[in-house]
């Protein structure tokens, strides 16, 4: 009865606690706003602005306008500015000569499962190293941080011979699994922990007598909801790009991931440039819609992670 | 200590708790002295069971292939059968060294990192300066700033690749504008470098200004008011007192960007079209990343390729130990 109660009591503060961390971030943010510089931006600053924004959206801008071409026009100068009447024949070359449908869907099963992966072990594992006492700790969170800096070169050769072991060859699961913990993700998920998930809260559900499972689930994840879902966004997307080891993994003409998909458009199997640009929209719309929906989120958390990191 | 820990248990003057008979307080507390063992074990293992998947997955996709591959490039291995190793010491590396595509290879890997890094840097820390002003639509010019990190390699780089073509690319169309001729970007090895530099540019450069915009907004504003005191112009604010202050932040992405660099695989394979894993016809572009990839997987060595991996990570291990010692004189100067 009484664990029950007080483990309401504990989520409700916890609750609170998500929203005082996340406003305080805010605030904070808000705060450091005002320690830096408020000086309006001159005419200048936006003329440089408007140009960098320029360049950083017109490939993508001009990716759909190659794509609603044919390969004739863009093999002609001055090149095309603006959209022609092809796209969706375009799109419809890509989605079924390059297996961009089942591409797609590839991509959104490794990077969701790789996302979910990591943050429901990067804050399990964040969380016992923000706040939990152990022998071995501060070795092991040494450990978690000099990974960080091995290359994925080393492993591939070793990784390829084990899946050839296995059978694995295109399979998803050789690309999921090895992706499925990020070193980045345990040390931003202590880091952000650190700071909101108050150590009063951790000892008065234990004081109610509440098993490490329950602290976690109770006050643990309520309180490092905003975090998770920062680091599963980032983890998404960089999932999502993933180039390398996919390549060596899958293969274009079996199962193949967007990007393999995409290498396998570029080497010209389907020579006509304007079903490149088709698949290569194909591979990045996913994306450039979260980023109109989440932007700020994601802007915001690699900006959180900058600092913390 | 035992005495202690039942305190976790609900104690009296809680419901349910108080009302109890004394008559079974024996029970009571065999229980409690049950609970309490539970809760010391909880305690003292639960950390570990929350830090093990990510051990138990690193141990067998990070630090088992990591050594893995060093026992390989002692190996001779061939794709077409790699549980078949023959050993042959340090062969491997030392054909490397006598090997012109590695050097030329580790070469490509300086330059274009550099070419590609430098300017990267230099402009997000600028555009981070404009983007610290109080601006209108402020949010709108940091996502799209990121929207080029949003695009895979893959995609950015087919992109590029039409609008560095020779013929008809835009380019080159923009060039002829100002009386410049059309120029072989792909063929020419300065102009190849240059376009696959600018791909990484492209996609880097608004990551970076958003980690150097974070630290900016944590600059105490009285020492731009200090330094407006004593005079200083706009220009000379930015010069003494936000680049000093960021200092480790501009450290920390010259250590990122300097691992990507040495990385750098995707862009240089894919804006060779459709000829594989050469960088170009001549190895113009070739980087250290592409070079292991056409050892492994198309001439399939991976013992040797196993030896290209060990020696990137030597050089980053240096490159780490200069970034380490740079770091120490930048903070005793200050």
């Amino acid at each position: 009865m009484t664990t029950l109660l007080s483990a309401k009591r504990a989520k409700g503060r916890a609750g609170r606690a998500g929203d005082t961390g996340r406003t305080g971030g805010a605030g904070g943010a808000r705060g450091a706003k005002r320690a830096g510089r408020q000086l309006h931006g001159g005419r200048i600053t936006y003329a440089v602005l408007i140009v960098f924004t320029v360049g950083s959206l017109f490939p993508l801008v001009w990716t759909a306008v190659a794509a609603s071409r044919n390969s004739s026009r863009l093999a002609q100068t001055p090149p095309p500015f603006w959209f022609g009447s092809n796209l969706f024949k375009n799109l419809e070359i890509a989605w079924t000569d390059a297996n961009m449908g089942t591409a797609l869907l590839n991509t959104t099963i490794v990077a969701g499962s790789i996302a979910a992966g990591t943050v429901l072990f990067s804050t399990l594992a964040g969380f016992a190293f923000a706040k939990l006492r152990f022998r071995f700790k501060n070795l092991l969170l040494l450990l978690v941080i000099g990974t960080m800096m091995v290359p994925p070169q080393l492993s591939v050769v070793p990784l390829y011979m084990l899946i050839a072991e296995l059978s694995w060859t295109d399979q998803l699961q050789s690309v999921i699994l090895p992706t499925l913990v990020s070193a980045f993700g345990v040390f931003f998920m202590r880091q952000y922990l650190i700071e909101a998930l108050p150590t009063e809260l951790i000892e008065a559900a234990r004081v109610d007598g509440a098993s490490s499972w329950r602290v976690v689930w109770h006050v643990v994840l309520p309180a490092a909801r905003p975090a998770m879902a920062v680091l599963g966004m980032l983890t998404f997307v960089m999932a999502w790009n993933d180039f390398f080891w996919p390549i060596i993994a899958l293969t274009q003409n079996g199962n193949p991931t967007v990007q393999v998909a995409l290498t396998g458009l570029g080497r010209g199997y389907i020579p006509d440039q304007s079903v490149i640009m088709a698949g290569a929209l194909l591979g990045t719309l996913p994306l450039l819609i979260a980023f109109v929906v989440f932007g700020k989120h994601i802007v915001g958390g690699i900006m959180q992670g900058a600092v913390k990191g | 200590m035992a005495s202690d820990a039942p305190a976790a248990a609900p104690s009296q003057g809680e419901e349910g708790a108080a009302p109890r008979d004394r008559s079974d307080g024996a029970a009571d507390d065999r229980r409690r002295a049950r609970r309490s063992r539970r809760y010391r074990l909880d305690v003292k293992w639960s950390p570990y069971a929350f830090v093990a998947p990510f051990f138990v997955f690193f141990l067998a996709f990070g630090l088992f292939p990591l050594l893995y591959t060093g026992w390989a490039s002692l190996h001779r291995v061939e794709l077409t059968a790699p549980t078949d190793m023959e050993w042959v010491g340090l062969r491997n590396f030392s054909r490397l060294l006598e090997d012109e595509f590695f050097w030329n290879a580790l070469k490509n890997t300086v330059t274009i990192g550099l070419i590609s890094t430098v300017p990267q840097l230099l402009i997000a820390l600028g555009i981070a300066h404009l983007l610290n002003y109080r601006l209108r639509g402020s949010m709108f010019f940091r996502v799209a700033a990121l929207t080029p990190y949003a695009t895979s390699v893959a995609a950015a780089t087919l992109v590029f690749v039409l609008l560095f073509g020779r013929d008809y690319g835009m380019i080159n169309w923009a060039l002829g504008l100002v009386g410049i001729d059309n120029i072989d970007w792909q063929n020419g090895e300065w102009t190849s470098q240059l376009a696959v530099s600018t791909i990484v540019i492209w996609r880097w450069t608004g990551y970076n200004a958003l980690i150097y915009l974070a630290a900016m907004q944590a600059i105490p504003n009285d020492l731009y008011e200090s330094a407006a005191l004593d005079g200083a112009s706009r220009l000379q604010q930015f010069i003494h007192v936000t680049v000093p202050s960021l200092r480790h932040t501009i450290l920390f992405t010259c250590v990122v960007s300097t691992i990507g660099a040495t990385q750098l695989f995707g862009e240089p394979l894919l804006f060779n079209g459709s000829a594989g894993a050469t960088g170009g016809a001549d190895h113009q572009f070739q980087t250290l990343g592409l070079y292991l990839y056409e050892q492994g997987w198309v001439n399939l060595h991976l013992g040797r390729a196993s030896a290209i991996a060990w020696s990137m990570f030597l050089i980053l291990l240096v490159i780490g130990a200069v970034n380490w010692l740079l770091a120490r004189l930048l903070s005793k100067g200050a």
